[in-house]
């Protein structure tokens, strides 16, 4: 049987004023029918344009100046547009990552479905219909005629994701390209579309191009993978064979600096990958790696080509000269005992900031004329605690009030009720305005995107100068010395303070937002989500980087984020929040450990894991959270919760279970019957 | 709906009430006599005064603005100053002169202006994109005045093809509608550079957009991507301006109508304005605030047709 899709040495150059750049070099895989394959790699690995490549739908100025790309056995280069249309949308098709931007905003849903049977031969407009009526069934998406008639913005992330895949899927393709469709979905949302894209596999038997930078969202879908790195395919392989054997030092990273949600607070420190990826290894004729690698020998890895050689696992490929040396070092390292962390005892963990049952609403107005139409409860008798040296995760999916929280303590909005104790101050009731310029200091934030939170147009030095001068008061002259000794301490190069934040990559720009956090010398810092938006070499760094800060400085972190696997990384003590309120609370080894509240269960049951044998999900989550403005009388998650009781849940508020002293289950469900299983 | 209307109405009344008023005001504290103006620069004190009694202009202004609005509001909007005849009558004149010459260049100007802008933007840096941006910055930059003076130059003095003034009476032998030409071939060209500039500027940004990728990829031909996703898309966001050239069209069209001597509105109102000629400015703004209102309200609904996510 001939392959559905097949590369043959393909290089995809891109020219502009400046040059010439390649971005893919010399890639070479086939995805035979039902097959389906995964790229993973970084941001700028060329793996988005390898899925564009395959639908000969290149961004301007750049062109495959090299080898082939046959769908079906016909070289794409070689048809003409007429022949093009065919193939697009109907042999193969393709889901985006932002399923909003990908929907025409200004057409009906059922509309823009129709068009793909239409464009390709059906002629009858009402078995057209039809045809989109049953695959918005198949996508499992609620009453399909009405959805028909909806405009995209009425609909959820995840239900336009499914009508994208509808919508791909409304041909019947023989392959279907799939470029990071779950990435900025919530991870149950991200759960449900995988299951469902896995369930389509099945019943159609469509081959699947997987494009991700996730290696979980990966091992869930595919059969093969190819991992890219500066547009050279490192290694390819089963993914057994890959997840089980990684053989190049690139893959081996990738996974060893992935925080496992399998392991402890105590586990070991996270191992980045050393450096970045710089525009000039792109052109280099050996391993693109090397420069990173610390297996590279030059005479070895960089004097000529590297090939794409047998490894361990049956099929498996790897380019690396040094092969036999990076197994036998990674075999070496497993077997090595892991130096745990350890936690501490209480006593130098004292309380630094109490919150008793905090709650915010904000008021919904009818504009100028009309009076408050309601209430939009964005946060519901929440109670926690932050100590010192210690790091509080607060997690939930958007929309469960993360960040409203972040935004009281930061003093960005002021609480309607209860209190958020910092020493002397309740910042609950102490917006930023009526905050002391000491209680600034000890409060600090740290961003999810630090692109846009350091000023464009100042130096480095000027963004870690000012908290200096500010909130220590520093003369000048003492800031500058003291900004130089921050930035070592974030391990970036001194000579970094001259330079502009667009000059930085993602990475040191986060570094540099954890020394403007750190310049006041702070008791509490707030990050949200800090290393979301960093490739996951990065974010290791950066990981470890504020667990060394924290251990310096002996603050307390409240980590926000809706990635479990750091979390249980990182965190202490974990919430876990729906809705606006706290539905357990606890130690994070007991949170992590059963019994656990539904929602959690859900949650953590949703994480995809980097590893092809986890098993499937067993619980995933329908619907959406409901919205904030509805009064809630009994349990908030008793509307999506698989365990409810119906004429209990959803009518009389949950009483709190106690597994363990300090940890907190609201729940109906005794502790005999909470879930213990995934 | 009934809503919306009844709102709408609501505001418009107001609007139209405020601005009469400040309009009133503002001609009151303004320098210059208006008895002066009409008796002549050798009239005696005396005389000065007695016209001033008899017109009624030693009364307070609020007295005179509340007669002027009674009167208004039964439909008399009182004798013009300056052409001696019932402000109504210049009005309708000048206002039905205005509308023919507004009517005809909207309706060559949208069309135009969307057909080049869309062709331009659909294919960002492509040779018509080029060509079409040099010509709409030109178009744009040159001033009403001169362009009026080149065609003149042009057509009038070179050609002799058309009538140099149009002061739309068939006496000296030209057809009117031959008078209408040049008038509405400026405004045609310096407007339509302006919208096309506005409408390519939205084309392009629309077909960056990952939903024009998902059209393409779905197997669809260039033309009906363009037509089909693209265009309603591409039109929200110049639509307000389209609408506002409406508003250009009716009143801001004093030097295309000074260079050719065209009897417009826009030339009324500077008239009566240099003269102090109170009547005629007032109803003059009336009708000016009128057609903004209604191109806005128009423009909500309009809009709203455009664009689902937008509710009134």
């Amino acid at each position: 049987m001939t392959d559905v899709l097949r590369l043959e040495n393909v290089s995809i150059e891109y020219t502009n004023r400046k040059g010439t750049m390649r971005i893919v070099d010399d890639v070479s895989f086939h995805i035979a029918p039902g097959e389906a394959l995964g790229l993973v790699g970084e941001s700028g690995c060329g793996k988005s344009t390898l899925a564009l490549a395959a639908m000969r739908y290149l961004p301007r100025g750049m062109r495959v100046s090299k080898g082939r790309i046959l769908f079906d056995g016909a070289d794409l280069a070689t048809l003409d547009d007429a022949a093009l249309r065919r193939i697009r949308g109907n042999r193969v098709a393709m889901v985006y990552q932002d399923p909003m931007s990908s929907l025409n905003p200004v057409i009906t849903i059922g509309r823009q479905l129709v068009e793909v049977p239409l464009l390709h031969g059906e002629t009858d407009a009402r078995k057209a219909h039809e045809r989109a009526v049953r695959m918005l069934h198949e996508v499992r998406l609620p009453d399909p005629e009405r959805m028909m008639t909806r405009y995209p913005h009425e609909l959820s992330g995840g239900q336009q994701q499914r009508v994208v895949i509808a919508m791909a899927l409304m041909a019947e393709p023989a392959l279907l390209i799939m470029d990071e469709p779950t990435t900025g979905l919530d991870v149950t949302i991200e759960a449900a579309i995988l299951d469902l894209v896995r369930e389509l596999r099945r019943r159609f038997g469509t081959a699947i191009l997987f494009i991700s930078h996730n290696l979980g969202t990966v091992a869930r879908i595919c059969d093969k993978i190819g991992v890219l790195y500066a547009g050279r395919l490192v290694e390819t392989g089963p993914i057994r064979s890959v997840f089980g054997t990684p053989a190049h030092p690139y893959t081996n990273g990738l996974l060893a600096a992935l925080p496992r949600i399998e392991a402890g607070r105590t586990a070991a420190p996270l191992r980045p990958i050393a450096g970045t990826l710089q525009a000039a290894d792109r052109a280099r004729t050996g391993c693109a790696f090397a420069p990173r690698c610390s297996f590279a020998v030059p005479a070895l890895c960089e004097a000529a080509p590297v090939p794409l050689v047998p490894a361990d696992g049956a099929g498996q490929l790897a380019r690396c000269a040094r092969l036999d040396v990076v197994a036998a070092a990674v075999r070496g390292e497993r077997h090595a005992a892991h130096g745990a962390r350890l936690a501490g005892d209480e006593a130098d963990a004292p309380v630094l900031l109490s919150v008793r049952d905090l709650s915010k609403r904000y008021p919904v107005g009818g504009g100028l004329s009309g009076g408050v139409k309601g209430e939009v409860r964005a946060l519901t008798d929440v109670t926690l605690e932050a100590r010192a040296r210690r790091t509080l995760a607060i997690v939930g999916e958007s929309g469960s009030g993360k960040s409203t929280l972040a935004k009281v303590l930061s003093g960005l909005t002021e609480a309607s009720a209860g209190e958020a104790r910092l020493g002397d101050f309740d910042l609950g009731a102490t917006g930023i305005d009526k905050r002391p310029q000491d209680l600034k200091r000890r409060i600090q934030m740290v961003f999810q995107n630090p692109d846009s939170t350091l000023n464009p147009s100042h130096t480095v030095e000027h963004a870690v100068m000012r908290p200096l001068r500010l909130l220590r008061g520093l003369s000048r002259s003492a800031a500058k010395a003291e900004a130089a000794r921050l930035l070592e301490k974030v391990r970036l190069p001194a000579e970094m303070l001259r330079r502009m934040p667009h000059q930085l990559s993602g990475g040191q720009r986060q570094r540099v937002a954890l020394a403007r956090a750190f310049a006041g010398d702070p008791q509490l810092v707030l990050a949200d989500e800090p290393v979301s938006a960093l490739d996951v070499s990065v974010q290791a760094a950066i990981v470890n980087l504020l667990a060394d800060l924290q251990a310096a400085s002996g603050i307390a972190l409240v980590l926000i984020s809706h990635d479990l696997a750091l979390v249980r990384h990182m965190a202490d003590t974990v919430a876990v929040m729906y809705l606006g309120r706290i539905v357990e609370y606890g130690p994070a080894d007991a949170v992590f450990a059963p019994p656990w509240h539904p929602y959690t269960a859900a949650l953590l049951a949703a994480v995809p894991r980097p590893d092809p044998d986890a098993p499937e999900p067993s619980i995933i989550l329908a619907g959406s959270m409901p919205s904030p403005l509805e009064e809630m009388k009994g349990c908030p998650f008793a509307s999506r919760c698989p365990r409810r009781i119906d004429g209990l849940c959803d009518t009389t508020p949950p009483p709190v279970r106690t597994p363990a002293a300090g940890h907190d289950i609201a729940c109906h469900l005794d502790l005999d019957t909470l879930p213990a299983t995934l | 709906m009934a809503r919306f209307w009844a709102k709408q109405l609501a505001n418009m009344a107001i609007t139209l009430f405020a601005v009469s008023f400040l309009v009133f005001v503002l001609n009151e504290l303004s320098p210059g006599d208006v008895v002066r103006k009409i008796i002549g620069p050798y009239a005696t004190q005396d005389q000065v005064e007695r016209v001033t009694q008899q017109m009624g202009l030693d009364r307070p202004v609020l007295v005179r603005y509340f007669e002027w609005m009674g009167n208004a509001l039964r439909g008399d909007f009182g004798q013009s100053l300056i052409y001696k005849r019932p402000v109504a009558e210049v009005l309708w004149d000048r206002l039905g002169n205005t509308l023919l010459l507004a009517g005809v260049c909207f309706a060559i100007i949208v069309p135009f202006s969307v057909f080049l802008g869309v062709l331009a933007g659909m294919r960002e840096r492509s040779w018509i994109d080029r060509s079409v941006s040099v010509f709409s910055s030109v178009c744009a930059s040159i001033p009403e005045f001169a362009m009026g003076v080149f065609l003149l130059a042009i057509f009038v003095v070179g050609l002799g093809w058309l009538p140099g003034a149009s002061p739309l009476r068939s006496g000296d032998g030209w057809p009117i509608w031959t008078q209408l030409v040049l008038p509405a071939m400026v405004v045609v060209l310096y407007d339509s550079g302006y919208l096309i500039a506005m409408i390519r500027t939205s084309m392009v940004e629309v077909m960056r957009q990952p939903f024009i990728r998902t059209a393409v990829l779905k197997g669809m031909d260039f033309k009906s991507v363009v037509l089909r996703h693209a265009l309603r898309n591409a039109l929200i966001a110049p639509f307000t301006v389209i609408l506002l050239q409406i508003n250009y069209l009716v009143a801001g069209l004093v030097v295309v109508e000074m260079v050719f001597a065209y009897p417009g509105f826009g030339r009324m109102m500077l008239e009566a304005a240099l003269a102090k000629d109170i009547a005629v400015i007032e109803a003059g703004t009336l009708v000016a605030v009128f057609v903004t209102m209604m191109t806005q309200i128009v423009g909500d609904l309009g809009y709203r047709a455009l664009d689902p996510r937008i509710r009134l």
